[in-house]
């Protein structure tokens, strides 16, 4: 097994197809082929032992991705808004590499020894023309196709590792091969460095969309690239989403190529998706649920199945809205308790995913994953009777008050239902007397004061008391990282400084 | 031949080259136009597609046999057909999913 496998069959059936830029005047997968074998023969005589990138999405990416790929050596995109130490710091470590980067990560990681660094109009022009060589990549599925660092929110990044099979087994477990039209397009606008971003390439190429790619993400930007390259098919991050619908409303007019919106990546508040309904009235909505260490999408809510919950009188049907919907059929989810032992159906645990695509590893750590194939998530949620799929969020998050096991997910909900909140998030901080005490931090919506004794009396009505903030805070914005992760931590130091 | 998932198989009197998707435990019987299949390092073209087993594969279909135990997705098509012992394997139905990344 090898990625190349995927660009093969689609070069091989599909070839003049557009892959990757606009239709007509962007590469054909017949091209990409040809690039990816000549970047690989550079690749293997440069002698190196990682390709890495440091730059936004171009057609620079999916060249170095799959010729990587061929040539034998790990595919490590880093993120290009790192601080210098940190960048170097990476850089070091995956040191030998060639690392396909912009001016400024030149600048920043240029002198490291064993780093060859090369900006992309040189990678594009010397490394990436020509043709390439008979297929001969390296097909043990063991070997390593991407190194992805995780984001941090919690710690030093560590390198989740991503094998051949694991990849390959997704794509072929969830993907039907060239399923999609001629006229499909896909905008990729997650970064290189998340997960999403290198699913979205293989996913794209082995069903036949077209990738149109967007740079640095901006909700103009996006609108306008859905309008202008007729795309029909976006996957997006919460506050991407957020910021798109917000734009939307703004400047009227729809979206009548979107056929299919995909978000996920962290939790979506109901009232964003609920907006979001009303501004693309025709679009086909999917949430997907899944993590870096899990190659990607293990869970799915698809389009007829919010249309359903949105329907419904039933509250058990409504509530699925709010779920991550059904595991793919490749996959085995079970939610445990913390002694590893499987819970009953609606009680919450901990999410363990069991699967072909599941890695659960990381460089040079010892694997999470079970003997028998189980990785637990440290994400939890819990199951209903007909196998929906609810996410309450990192375990580390949870507020233990007092004893109690507190979810700051749902506190969240309960925020966002009030009409002055826009954004909401809940944390503990420590509290000599509870252990942790529930704080919250709140964003008014456009045009509304937040009144903080009635925001806490509307928790109280809604909740038990001991969920209710001790504290509230109205800020103008909350900490997310750009790729839509909610920066927890920073807001118990900050909250816990400022008592 | 024992199988597992992502072991690679070629034809031996055509172009056809399989991906093993799922496979049962134990030893696998399976042919194409025919003939036994084999791991591509080791298959040498030897011989013709045999009558009767002469439909061919299609680049990106997936065939099964009758309880879905055995799964193949085909990389590369070719002439002949796919039989596990005596009984050919089917197409799968595809069950598309939505597109999630």
């Amino acid at each position: 097994m090898n990625l190349m496998m995927l660009l093969e069959m689609a070069s091989s059936g599909f070839g003049d197809r557009t892959a990757v830029g606009s239709q007509g005047r962007g590469l054909t997968y017949e091209q990409l082929f040809q690039r990816a074998g000549a970047t690989a023969m550079r690749f293997r005589e440069a002698g190196i032992d990682r390709v890495s990138m440091v730059d936004v999405s171009s057609e620079a990416l999916p060249i170095a991705l799959f010729g990587s790929a061929w040539a034998g050596v790990p595919f490590v995109p880093l993120n290009y808004r790192l601080t210098r130490p940190e960048l170097r710091h990476l850089a070091a470590e995956v040191a030998p590499s060639v690392t396909v980067c912009n001016d400024d990560a030149l600048a920043a990681i240029g002198d490291l020894d064993g780093v060859r660094a090369v900006v992309r109009p040189d990678f594009l022009a010397q490394w990436a023309e020509g043709s390439a060589p008979d297929s001969d990549w390296n097909v043990d599925p063991e070997e390593i196709a991407i190194l992805l660092y995780t984001s941090g929110t919690t710690g030093t990044p560590k390198a989740a590792v991503l094998r051949h099979r694991h990849l390959v087994s997704y794509i072929i477990g969830s993907v039907e091969f060239m399923g999609a039209a001629e006229d499909e397009a896909t905008l990729v606008s997650v970064p290189p460095y998340h997960v999403a971003g290198m699913a979205a390439i293989l996913s794209s190429v082995y069903a036949g969309r077209r990738i149109v790619q967007l740079p640095n993400f901006d909700p103009a930007d996006w609108v306008n690239l859905v309008r202008t390259e007729g795309v029909t098919h976006a996957m997006v991050v919460p506050t991407m989403l957020a910021r798109i619908v917000d734009h939307m409303e703004d400047i009227g007019g729809g979206l009548p190529t979107l056929r299919a919106l995909s978000y996920g990546g962290g939790k979506m508040p109901a009232p964003v998706i609920a907006r979001a309904l009303d501004v693309l009235p025709w679009a086909n909505f999917v949430n997907a649920y899944g993590l870096t260490e899990t190659s990607s999408t293990v869970a799915v809510l698809g389009p007829e199945e919010h249309r359903e919950a949105h329907r419904s009188d039933d509250p058990a049907v409504r509530a699925r809205l709010g779920s991550a919907g059904r595991p793919l059929p490749a996959i085995e989810v079970d939610i445990r308790d913390e002694e590893g032992n499987p819970v009953a159906t609606g009680t919450s645990g901990e999410i363990w995913v069991r699967g072909e695509q599941v890695s659960g590893e990381y460089l040079g750590r010892n694997s999470r994953v079970t003997p028998d194939g189980w990785f637990p998530t440290n994400d939890g949620g819990s199951l209903d009777g007909d196998g929906y799929l609810y996410v309450e969020g990192r375990i580390d998050d949870i507020i233990v008050r007092g004893g109690e096991n507190i979810s700051p997910g749902e506190i969240e909900d309960v925020l966002l239902s009030h009409p002055s909140v826009a954004d909401a998030a809940a944390v503990g901080i420590p509290d000599e007397q509870w252990g942790e005490a529930v704080a919250a931090v709140v964003v008014a919506a456009k045009g509304q004061v937040v009144d903080i004794a009635e925001l806490q009396e509307f928790v109280k009505s809604q909740m038990r008391s001991s969920r209710t903030p001790d504290r509230i805070e109205v800020r103008d914005e909350l900490p997310y990282n750009e790729t839509g992760k909610l920066l927890r931590r920073i807001l118990r130091e900050e909250l816990a400084e400022s008592r | 031949m024992d199988l597992k998932p992502g072991s690679r198989l070629k034809s031996s009197v055509c172009d056809t080259e399989l991906i093993v998707v799922k496979a049962p435990s134990g030893d696998v019987d399976i042919t194409c136009g025919g003939a036994p299949m084999a791991d591509p390092a080791d298959a040498e073209r030897n011989g013709e597609v045999a009558a009767g087993a002469a439909e061919g594969t299609a680049l990106g279909k997936r065939y099964v046999n009758e309880d879905e135990s055995l799964e193949v997705l085909c990389t590369k098509p070719g002439d002949g057909s796919l039989a596990l012992g005596d009984t050919a394997l089917s197409l799968k139905e595809a069950k598309p999913l939505p597109a999630s990344d």
